[in-house]
């Protein structure tokens, strides 16, 4: 009997899965997850699928515990946690499109991430050809007197990803979004399969090109704990150092954009110009504006010199000055607080049920920061602040962002100053075939990531979950109520990943 | 507001000047563009931005060429909402076949004359996607494209570069 998880009667622990323990378990206990994650004692983490089995994480309490469970499903069925626990819904899709199976008793059968374009069915599968031929996605309804429909996207009016919303819209007001993901899906699992560990690594760093170094820590953290590797101390501090400074580019950025989305253009244009220092700072640095392919397994593939950290600490020094003045702004103009204050407001419990990660989860009353719990190095060796807000609106995840940006400027400033010596690159090595999970704290929130390493120390199956899996779906929801014109200040505010998502 | 409005007049622009476009880009552009472009289209482009599946992280660099530093609208290039108002298609990623449909449907909304920048490293042959049974092999593989500007992703200067070659080339001499 698994103590970790005592709600499980019968579950077999699998040796070589680091750092949590995996259980293969039986169908009853399949059921009874799902019932606890129902019950909202526990919370879903991700599931995935594998060719005969299907995989999912859970988190017991608050932060009690973390597990993998599998159910081996030989025959390609298994009961669908989504019927009874919504945030399962999507993932149990895009497993039904990738391998095949039958999640049954799924309350909306509809393929997800396959659009009918692919020239395979269930390509993680049997992968048996098809004919092109696209097939009719009906939408949800929506019933009244005087409704209309808006259809919108997949190539939407500014500079970014691609995705389709149907909005029912009764006048003015959005009465059901419902959002049609999977457009930019590159079958990125697919290729990670049989990669070597670099190639792997470069496909984890373009799972979401705005969280880079995020995914490929994420993906260096599942690798690392699979092979029981520890990357010199210089090199784990070198990446939350850009981890930091990714954060700070985004958060810059996205609290300009959600401005914008209010027409109010100046707080946009400064901000503009902020990230832009960060991206220049880390291109001195690091050697790459977003620091692309610098976080690998074993440790970091690019070294930081003296010019880099004076940069560094240059551009620290610029926001410190600079932004507090725009947050001032923020906060006093009348008109930007007409728009963004009560706009979006996502509940505290459906953010709770999802598991929302990041300023979205932090918003709603959700305490959770993977780089506080469970936590990697070298944030126990540092002081930060975790902030969180119970409205659960734009204005609340501005805030979120505002007081994120500070905490980080903070850790970039430890990070500079206590920077260890040494090596910045361990050499990776594998005899056996070992297995790894990890939790990383992207800019968006938790990133899940889970692989295992074959014996030639290829990727024999990797598992990257994005934040906005859990993200997308209350969208949808905090949405509801409110004016069309106010649905692009949502999504800004909310700024869920489709590349992250769709793989 | 007050005070950072009056830094605003009282500083110099943020603004750099435009980057060299070597003789070789030039030529390139040149023989991607053709003659018909020089004529019609004066010293503006409008541009409609594509994303065929990137990963996003072309999609950070083209939104960074509006930002102070860049501001690509003071050389008549201009982002716009509409195929319908658009000279040039800016397509980045590897085009994933759930997009291919899309692409092919924004590209018969623009008017001739119309040309197709490639964007980044997918857009040019997949990239680390190539081979993927969930994309075609590069934007080449659906739409005539003129020009092709590197990079994963390519650096904000290095778009401008590009854009400015493509300019030069299609105003009148």
């Amino acid at each position: 009997m698994p103590t970790i998880l005592p709600e499980l009667r019968a579950a077999t622990r699998v040796e070589a899965h680091h750092p949590w323990p995996r259980f293969v378990v039986d169908v009853a206990s399949w059921r009874v997850a799902g019932g606890e994650l129902a019950a909202g004692r526990w919370t879903l983490l991700g599931l995935w699928g594998e060719a005969d089995s299907v995989h999912m994480a859970v988190l017991r309490g608050d932060r009690d515990a973390i597990a993998v469970l599998t159910l081996p499903c030989a025959d390609r069925r298994f009961p669908a946690i989504g019927a009874r626990h919504a945030p399962a819904i999507r993932l149990e899709r895009a497993a039904q499109d990738l391998f095949g199976f039958a999640a049954e008793g799924l309350p909306d059968a509809r393929p997800w991430l396959d659009h009918g374009a692919w020239p395979v069915r269930a390509p993680l599968g049997r992968a048996e050809p098809v004919a092109d031929a696209a097939v009719p996605y009906p939408f949800l309804p929506a019933e009244g007197g005087a409704l209309h429909q808006i259809a919108v996207g997949p190539v939407h009016a500014g500079i970014i990803e691609p995705g389709h919303f149907r909005f029912h819209a009764d006048g003015e007001t959005v009465v059901r979004l419902e959002e049609r993901l999977g457009y930019t899906h590159k079958g990125t699992e697919a290729l990670m399969q049989g990669a070597d560990l670099a190639r792997a690594a470069r496909l984890a760093g373009r799972i979401s090109g705005d969280s880079t170094v995020a995914s490929a820590l994420a993906f260096a953290h599942a690798v690392e704990a699979a092979l029981g590797l520890a990357p010199p101390p210089r090199a784990v501090w070198l990446r939350a150092l850009a981890a930091e400074l990714e954060r700070l580019a985004n958060h810059l950025g996205d609290v300009g954009a959600v401005c914008n989305d209010a027409s109010f253009a100046i707080i946009n244009a400064h901000c503009a110009v902020l990230r832009e220092r960060v991206l220049r700072a880390a291109a001195v640095a690091f050697g790459h504006r977003l620091m692309m392919d610098r976080v690998v397994p074993g440790g970091v593939a690019a070294n930081l010199d003296a010019t880099g950290a004076a940069a560094i600490t240059a551009l620290v020094a610029a926001v410190r000055q600079r932004f507090p003045r725009l947050v001032e702004l923020y906060d006093s103009t009348a008109s930007l607080q007409d728009r963004v204050v009560g706009t979006g407001r996502l509940d505290p419990a459906l953010a709770r049920q999802f598991g929302c990660g990041g300023f979205v989860g932090r918003a709603s009353g959700r305490d959770f920061d993977a780089r506080r719990w469970p936590g990697y190095p070298p944030y126990d060796d540092l002081r930060f602040d975790v902030p969180v807000r119970t409205e659960g609106d734009v204005n609340a995840r501005v805030w979120i962002r505002i007081e994120e940006i500070g905490a980080s400027l903070g850790l970039i400033e430890q990070l500079l100053a206590g920077l260890p010596a040494g090596d910045v690159r361990a050499k990776v090595g594998s005899s056996a075939e070992a297995e790894g999970a990890a939790l990383v704290e992207g800019f968006r929130g938790d990133i899940l990531a889970w692989v295992r390493v074959a014996a030639d120390g290829t990727v024999a199956r990797c598992h990257v979950r994005d934040p906005s899996w859990f993200q997308w779906p209350v969208l949808e929801a905090a949405v509801d109520g409110n004016i069309v014109a106010d649905f692009p200040l949502c999504n800004k505010s909310f700024n869920c990943a489709y590349s992250g998502h769709d793989l | 507001m007050r005070r950072t409005l009056l830094e605003g007049l009282l500083h110099r622009p943020l603004s750099e000047p435009p980057p060299a476009v070597d003789a070789a880009e030039l030529e390139a552009v040149a023989r991607a563009v053709g003659v018909a472009a020089r004529a019609r289209l004066g010293r503006s482009l409008s541009i409609r931005e594509i994303d065929a599946g990137s990963c996003n992280g072309c999609e950070l660099e083209i939104i960074a060429l509006g930002n102070a530093f860049y501001d690509l609208e003071r050389f008549g290039l201009r982002f716009v909402a509409s195929p319908r108002h658009a000279d040039v298609l800016l397509v980045t990623g590897p085009v994933t076949r759930n997009m291919r449909a899309a692409l092919l449907r924004t590209w018969e909304a623009t008017p001739d004359p119309k040309w197709v920048v490639a964007v980044g490293a997918c857009a040019h042959d997949g990239g680390e996607f190539a081979g993927s049974y969930a994309c075609e092999r590069s934007v080449g593989a659906v739409l005539p494209v003129d020009l092709f500007i590197p990079g994963c992703p390519p650096a904000p200067v290095d778009l401008l570069k590009g854009l400015l070659g493509l300019l030069t080339l299609s105003a009148p001499r």
